[in-house]
């Protein structure tokens, strides 16, 4: 699955900075119908985790209340310079995942 | 003979009326609904504990054109210590057919205890954030939205 990370390049030690993700996918509500009348099913990104070089620092249980194509911003503080790795998974059981480099001045 | 006819008529309508209601209401859970009480689902979250209204900011905006793409950002006053920081958010809303959307976990290491996203809802109404602290303290916020075209409405299933 496609999806997008934004967080800044470089940070200062211990400051908070705002990572951003962006993640492609429909959220079906399991609610809609198609042409036919036959019910769409329920499809949602259920569970979002971002880990700083290796420690969990934020995760998501994400419903159906959420729109489509989900936005997520959330703060994340860093003692030295490592990965930033957001991943993502739907109901079905597919995947995403996006990374950036952090470099801590 | 005829007005028994017409009795029997009167009753299959009223018998098909009424079946015919509760299969709708069976098969389309999405139709627009009125608020519903929240309190036993907060009551679950918290574990019975009390939550106290303050600390919560929400930013939301008071009229929603399209309920299926609202932008929220929530702030919420925390020192963001290892002693005392937020360990929870949740969203809920009560019009919505599946009132809990989303759950957020933060530690210490957020540095700062703010999210954004975008909800969809189905309605105007009042969006509820709590929020779990560490030591088991809850603390919440509530903003009200107007939302003119609401999400999770089949468009047949509206009328007009």
């Amino acid at each position: 699955m496609i999806g997008r990370l934004q967080a800044p390049a470089s940070v200062r030690h211990g400051e908070a900075f705002e990572v951003r993700v962006l993640m492609q996918h429909t959220m079906e509500t399991g609610f809609r119908r198609d042409l036919n009348g036959k019910a769409i099913p329920m499809n949602i990104i259920d569970k979002v985790t971002c880990r700083f070089a290796g420690i969990e620092v934020f995760s998501a249980e994400l419903g159906s209340g959420i729109a489509a194509n989900p936005y997520l911003a959330f703060f994340v503080t860093a003692d030295a310079s490592g990965e930033l790795v957001v991943e993502w998974s739907d109901d079905r059981g597919e995947r995403g995942r996006s990374s950036a480099k952090i470099e801590v001045r | 003979m005829a007005r028994d006819a017409e009795m029997r008529r009167r009753h299959f309508l009223s018998v098909a009326g009424a079946a015919l209601t509760g299969a709708a209401l069976d098969a389309w859970p999405q139709t627009f609904q009125p608020p519903q009480d929240i309190a036993p689902l907060i009551a679950k979250i918290t574990g019975g504990a009390t939550s106290v209204r303050s600390g919560v900011e929400i930013e939301l905006p008071a009229l929603a054109e399209n309920g299926n793409s609202v932008p929220m950002r929530i702030k919420v006053a925390s020192p963001m210590s290892d002693a005392d920081h937020v360990k929870a958010i949740y969203i809920l809303a009560e019009r919505n057919p599946r009132p809990l959307l989303a759950t957020f976990h933060l530690g210490s290491h957020s540095g700062r205890a703010e999210i954004a996203t975008r909800v969809r809802l189905a309605g105007t109404q009042r969006v509820t954030v709590l929020a779990e602290l560490s030591g088991g303290r809850f603390v919440h916020g509530v903003a009200d939205v107007l939302v003119t075209s609401a999400a999770c409405l089949d468009e047949s299933t509206m009328g007009t």
